[in-house]
């Protein structure tokens, strides 16, 4: 999903970092708040952005002759809301612009709002409705990354399609690199969102208090997910 | 199922290893010489962009001056990430135990 440096044109580049600018604020400031107020939250929050780096960093052969990797950011979305995880994609992006030349500066406002923002909007918007309604843990976090993921590389494609609408408009255009990055992303997204389900599982069963104290699971479900476990 | 996640995840990363080995087969036979599969997506996009004509108007400040470079700096970046994440499960595991 990364749109590499230079590939967006003016004013392209920059009506992305305008429209990514104001979540990152928000969710500084609710990191902020979240290091004073819920400190024990922190080893979680770090996990959350270990996960990002660790498989953002992974380019994964797909079944149509491309590689392509996870984002990671539905873990963080799913703990802290979109608005943290948009500052830990956007530290991730950071660090692959700056080390990798892997995305890049100019475009680093477009790559936070499809990786850092919408798949997370999208990840925290699914989890929430899924916990409401009652559905099964496990399933509503596989669905809520694996979408994540999934919605990131849409994302990227509108990006470019409307920046790059050439000859065949920009339903053309984004049919040409929907079939790129979304094809070549579904297969990784089911695995995304496997393995983050299964390191849920993990954090239900070494460390359920802080999902409680952070208002994700109720202590009736923690006790029946425990027992299934045990 | 005690461990019925696990086995499901595991049967699913199969899975994929297993397509993946099947299509590369396919995909290798299709190949003429000096062609390359199983490239970046991100590339193949810049590609149908620099088809067109459009040359990026800004280059990256400092490039991986090789693969092997670039592979080193992901690698790091995967295991500065293992790292915390190991720590801190451990940790909890850990103080789960003595508690």
């Amino acid at each position: 999903m990364h749109i590499m440096e230079g590939f967006l044109p003016s004013p392209w580049w920059e009506i992305w970092f305008l429209i990514s600018l104001p979540f990152i604020v928000i969710g500084l400031y609710q990191l902020n708040r979240l290091v004073q107020e819920k400190r024990e939250a922190l080893p979680l929050l770090a996990v959350a952005g270990a996960f990002v780096f660790v498989l953002s960093s992974l380019k994964l052969p797909s079944f149509n002759g491309s590689c392509s990797h996870p984002t990671g950011t539905g873990l963080g979305a799913i703990l802290f809301g979109p608005f943290i995880a948009a500052v830990l994609g956007l530290i991730v992006l950071v660090f692959q612009a700056v080390f990798l030349a892997h995305g890049g500066i100019t475009t680093l406002g477009a790559n936070v709002f499809s990786m850092g923002i919408a798949g997370p909007a999208v990840a925290y918007l699914i989890y929430r409705a899924g916990t409401r309604a009652g559905a099964n843990t496990y399933a509503t976090v596989f669905v809520a990354a694996a979408l994540a993921d999934l919605v990131t590389y849409v994302v990227t494609s509108v990006q470019l399609a409307l920046a790059f609408p050439g000859t065949a408009g920009f339903l053309g255009a984004f049919s040409a690199f929907a079939a790129i990055f979304a094809v070549t992303q579904v297969p990784l997204a089911i695995i995304e969102g496997a393995v983050i389900a299964l390191v849920f599982k993990y954090i239900v069963q070494l460390k359920p208090e802080i999902l409680t104290r952070l208002n994700l699971l109720s202590e009736s479900t923690v006790d029946k997910l425990r027992e299934a476990a045990a | 199922m005690k461990y019925g996640m696990e086995i499901a995840v595991a049967a699913l990363i199969i899975v994929f290893a297993a397509v993946f080995l099947y299509q590369n087969a396919a995909i290798q036979a299709s190949l003429s010489d000096g062609e390359e599969a199983w490239g970046g997506a991100d590339g193949e996009a810049a590609g149908i962009i620099e088809a067109s004509g459009y040359e990026p108007w800004i280059e990256p400040f400092w490039e991986p001056p090789s693969g092997e470079i670039e592979s080193l700096l992901f690698a790091l970046q995967a295991a500065i990430g293992a790292i915390v994440i190991g720590y801190i499960f451990g940790y909890w595991q850990g103080s789960r135990k003595t508690a």
